[in-house]
């Protein structure tokens, strides 16, 4: 490759990481329930996306990334868990609804309650799980998540709908 | 657990909450950034070894060639051009086809030397 040309190509994945460190970081502790193997798989989703960069790029045809990033912590996700055989051993820490920016309403109403919703969440199949995390937690439109979870936008619509659904059975019956 | 204003649950509200972006720690990023670096680095120390191949291999000599001969012809052009407009002052001065002919080598060949000491 012109080292010149991978220079630029560098200089564009360095761009990528800063602006979507957050999201992958977010997705990938939301997804797997622990600090420890969120960073591990952070940090593989970049160096694996860094390898097939150049690719992604040439065939992105200058739609977003993000997508493609959040396939790939998905993919590593998917096989962490394939290869360990085990669902998420160590809940959700609370620390999360404490580090993250709440208003006073929110505080009145309790991180007891916020950690109550993410254990319902837990109770809901891996596909529309992901569908959440990535909608609520990173902000994802249908498009986006399509693309991330190699469905139809129509697919990704009914999924969100039915994990929602799903998702407020659960919450009501609790 | 929150109560929307027709009962249920306002579960996407509880969501948004429940599922707030997560700031990754700063270890992680000094890590991944340090690891992208050493590929970075790794970048350069391949443009380098590129550049002093490439100069080893032949068929890599085209392109200063080229640009030599580029730069010469050029600078013919400009001696050339130079010469030309001081051609009526000489032809004046001159008493002969010969001598005309002598003062215009003369004057490229200055031009030239000129040319070449910038």
């Amino acid at each position: 490759m012109d080292p010149a040309h991978k220079a630029r190509l560098d200089r564009d994945f360095s761009d990528l990481y800063r602006t979507h460190l957050r999201d992958v970081y977010s997705y990938a502790y939301y997804r797997i329930g622990n600090h420890h193997d969120a960073e591990d798989l952070t940090e593989q989703t970049f160096l694996q996306a860094y390898r097939h960069f150049e690719r992604a790029q040439a065939e992105s045809d200058g739609r977003p990334l993000r997508p493609w990033l959040i396939r790939i912590a998905h993919n590593l996700a998917a096989n962490l868990y394939r290869d360990r055989s085990r669902r998420p051993q160590t809940p959700i820490d609370d620390t999360t609804v404490l580090r993250t920016t709440h208003t006073t309403e929110d505080l009145v109403e309790g991180r007891d309650e916020l950690a109550r919703i993410l254990e319902c969440i837990k109770e809901l199949p891996d596909e529309r799980r992901e569908a959440l995390i990535m909608r609520f937690a990173l902000g994802m439109d249908n498009r986006e998540i399509a693309r991330a979870m190699g469905k139809s936008d129509g697919a990704t619509k009914v999924l969100l709908h039915r994990a929602i659904k799903q998702l407020e059975e659960i919450v009501t019956a609790a | 657990m929150s109560q929307a204003a027709g009962g249920s649950v306002d579960i996407e509200r509880m969501l948004r909450l429940a599922l707030a972006p997560v700031e990754p720690p700063a270890a992680l990023r000094l890590r991944v950034e340090t690891t992208l670096q050493e590929l970075t680095d790794l970048a350069v120390d391949e443009l380098d070894a590129w550049e002093l191949s490439s100069m080893r291999d032949p068929r890599n000599w085209a392109r200063p060639v080229v640009a030599t001969a580029v730069g010469a012809t050029a600078g013919t052009a400009l001696v050339l051009l130079r010469v030309r407009q001081q051609h009526r002052k000489r032809r004046a001065a001159s008493h002969s086809p010969l001598d005309l002919a002598q003062r215009t080598l003369k004057a490229a060949s200055a031009e030239a030397r000129k040319l070449t000491r910038r």
